[in-house]
């Protein structure tokens, strides 16, 4: 499609395939990218305005610019695989079905930074994906666009795969370098950055999937042209994960600034039959739940978050009319309560909190004042834990008393979930009869 | 059984060769013992230790810091069921339920023939197909309660002493 840049090759049969990922052009900017100085590569990047694609959105060529020069150290570049933000399913597709482009674009960035060796960090779960990858590497390895002297052009580059083993907060960049160190997961203390001291104490880059494979593209046709797409401070296309209560669930890829509804509708097929919208969350389940009538926005990180949420990792979870927001908000903090990684105690503790909380004010109602102690308890978290899991966590508690406090009251005046559990009968008789 | 194998701890020294510090073979490693006892013994945890020189104490605590390591012998066949809120909304709670009718335990236990357990797991990055279970090496999608009754039935038709099925995480070193 005329507005893809990394699905726009999806719907060639065998483009997993080398031979078929070479003859599309495959590895093209490799070639284009040894041929100019790291800095040259660097700029441009810069100037296509690329930003970070696995939530912080930082811009690309300015973080690759902090690598220091002549370190005397080895470099490394790690491609963050670990995609575990709820809502989140992007990078699956992206490896599953063009391993190559991923390939190509850790070629790039290798060069530009400076690093002879790179790694990417798949979560464990995804089986599927490190074949694939695996696949993909014996070939780029058995063809000379990997390894010493690739291609005759003198440039050394190795890359490795590294399972993770089920854990969120691995895909913290910090927490993932410790991770791929063989330790626990925890975050570390920023500064110093992983740029200037990262991997084994060397300068690091760590970059999400779907920012390493707009690289190419951005290589081959030059940063004016990938600015054609998207707003000024938001260039570019992005895929959304879109989830929940649609028609049409699925990854898009859409210039960064499409209208909100224009993905609901056109894209994902609306809401399901005979219900209406209630709720999105923009960007993966760190970020606020934003109620219908709020959804009216374009999707690029300056508007999203005028909004009052954000962009995120683009994970966008759809909510109908039949969503209760005390239940799906207890879904959530169930969620950080599990992945804290336990380090610092607001996060450790606030998470365990506010899940008591919010399970009693589903299952049996719980009392009046707990509506303002869950208040109570977020804003001694909020800027207080050490990374942002902690901070993040209590983003759908924040946003969902602020738009659905009536909702919270019933609970309590209910004694528990006033909508609860539709369906129960009908499963109660398919589990006898099975 | 348990101590790691010649060929274990081979696979354990191929890996760890291919990083510029030992240790970061301890994830892969651990993916080692695993395939080879059905979870992380105490002795491969020594072993472990031993080859990439660090102590077992540190090994146990990387061990159990990460979900998808057992420490304890579990089911033949493990489903893991995604419970995270796009599962949720498209009826994960109602694969749960099933579940625990139908094996007639409860999540992390194990059935008393050994054959089955199912954990309930935090979002496995499939929220697009909800809702979804990881079995084996393989992703379930828009998992039906028909389609997982058949398998189950299926699985219990399978002889006693076919080997555990879990995720493959070994054998992914391209040579590079
Ligand atoms: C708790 C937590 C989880 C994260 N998980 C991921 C992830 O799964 N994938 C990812 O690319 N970035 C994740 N990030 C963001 C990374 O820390 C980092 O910003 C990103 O990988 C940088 O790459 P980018 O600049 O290309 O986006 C996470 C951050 C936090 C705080
Ligand atoms: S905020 Fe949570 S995840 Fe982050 S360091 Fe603290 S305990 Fe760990
Ligand atoms: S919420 Fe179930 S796979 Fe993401």
């Amino acid at each position: 499609m005329a507005n893809e840049i990394v699905f726009s090759q999806n719907h060639i049969p065998g483009i997993r395939g080398i031979d078929v990922y070479l003859e599309n052009g495959g590895y093209r900017s490799v070639k284009k990218a040894l041929e100019m100085t790291p800095d040259e590569v660097i700029a441009e990047v810069k100037d296509s305005g690329l930003r970070g694609r696995g939530g912080a959105g930082f811009p690309t060529g300015m973080k690759w610019s902090f690598v220091p020069r002549d370190t005397g150290k080895p470099h490394y570049l790690v491609c963050n695989a670990d995609e575990s933000e709820p809502g989140t399913f992007k990078d699956r597709e992206l490896m599953e079905v063009n391993p190559h482009q991923l390939l190509e674009g850790m070629i790039v960035a290798c060069h530009a930074i400076g690093a002879h060796r790179a790694f990417i960090y798949v979560r464990g779960e995804y089986v599927g994906p490190l074949r694939v990858l695996n696949q993909a590497l014996e070939e780029a390895y058995e063809r000379g666009w990997l390894g010493e002297n690739i291609q005759g052009t003198g440039f050394d580059c190795h890359i490795s795969l590294h399972p993770g083993a089920g854990a969120y907060i691995c895909g913290e960049e910090s927490a993932l370098l410790d991770s791929l160190e063989g330790r626990r997961g925890l975050p570390r203390l920023k500064p110093p950055f992983p740029a200037v001291s990262g991997l084994y104490r060397s300068p690091t880059i760590i970059n999400n999937v779907e920012t390493l494979c707009n690289v190419p593209h951005i290589i081959n046709n030059g940063a004016q042209w990938f600015r054609q797409w998207g707003t000024e401070k938001s260039p570019g296309t992005k895929i959304f994960s879109v989830s929940g209560h649609v028609r049409k669930p699925g990854n898009y890829e859409v210039p960064l600034g499409t209208p909100l509804m224009t993905l609901l509708n056109d894209y994902a097929g609306g809401i399901r039959e005979g219900h209406t919208l209630k709720a999105v969350i923009p960007g993966g389940s760190s970020v606020p739940i934003l109620p219908a009538e709020k959804c009216d926005i374009n999707l690029d990180y300056e508007s999203i978050q005028a909004a009052g949420s954000m962009l995120g990792s683009a994970g966008m979870i759809v909510m109908d009319d039949s969503t209760c927001m005390v239940w799906a908000a207890r879904n959530l903090v169930h969620f950080y309560r599990h992945e804290s990684c336990g380090k610092c105690t607001p996060c450790r503790e606030g998470t365990d909190w506010m899940y008591k909380i919010l399970n009693e004010l589903e299952e049996t109602g719980g009392r009046k004042e707990d509506i303002d102690l869950l208040l109570d308890i977020t804003d001694n978290m909020d800027g207080k834990c050490f990374c942002p899991l902690g901070d993040t966590s209590i983003a759908s508690v924040v946003s969902g008393i602020e738009h659905w406090r009536h909702e919270f009251e019933a609970h309590v005046e209910n004694r528990g979930c006033p909508m609860r559990r539709r369906g129960e009968a009908e499963l109660e008789g398919a589990a006898a009869a099975g | 059984m348990a101590s790691l194998t010649e060929s274990s701890r081979e696979r354990v020294e191929r890996i760890a060769a291919r990083y510029p510090e030992r240790r970061s073979a301890l994830l892969p490693a651990l993916y080692v013992a695993q395939e080879q006892d059905g979870y992380v013994t105490d002795e491969a945890i020594e072993d472990i230790a031993g080859i990439l020189g660090i102590s077992p104490a540190e090994v146990k605590g990387v061990a159990s810091f990460y979900t998808m390591y057992y420490n304890r012998p579990v089911g033949r066949y493990v489903f893991q069921v995604c419970g995270t809120l796009s599962c949720a909304l498209c009826g994960a709670e109602e694969v749960i339920r099933f579940l625990e009718r139908k094996l007639g335990v409860r999540a992390g236990q194990t059935t008393l023939d050994g054959k089955f357990m199912f954990e309930v797991v935090e979002c496995l990055g499939a929220c697009g197909s909800a809702p979804v279970m990881l079995f084996g090496d393989r992703y379930y999608e828009n998992l039906t309660l028909d389609q997982l009754d058949q398998l189950i039935d299926e699985l219990r038709s399978r002889p006693a002493d076919e080997p555990q099925r879990a995720p493959q995480l070994t054998g992914l070193e391209a040579r590079d």
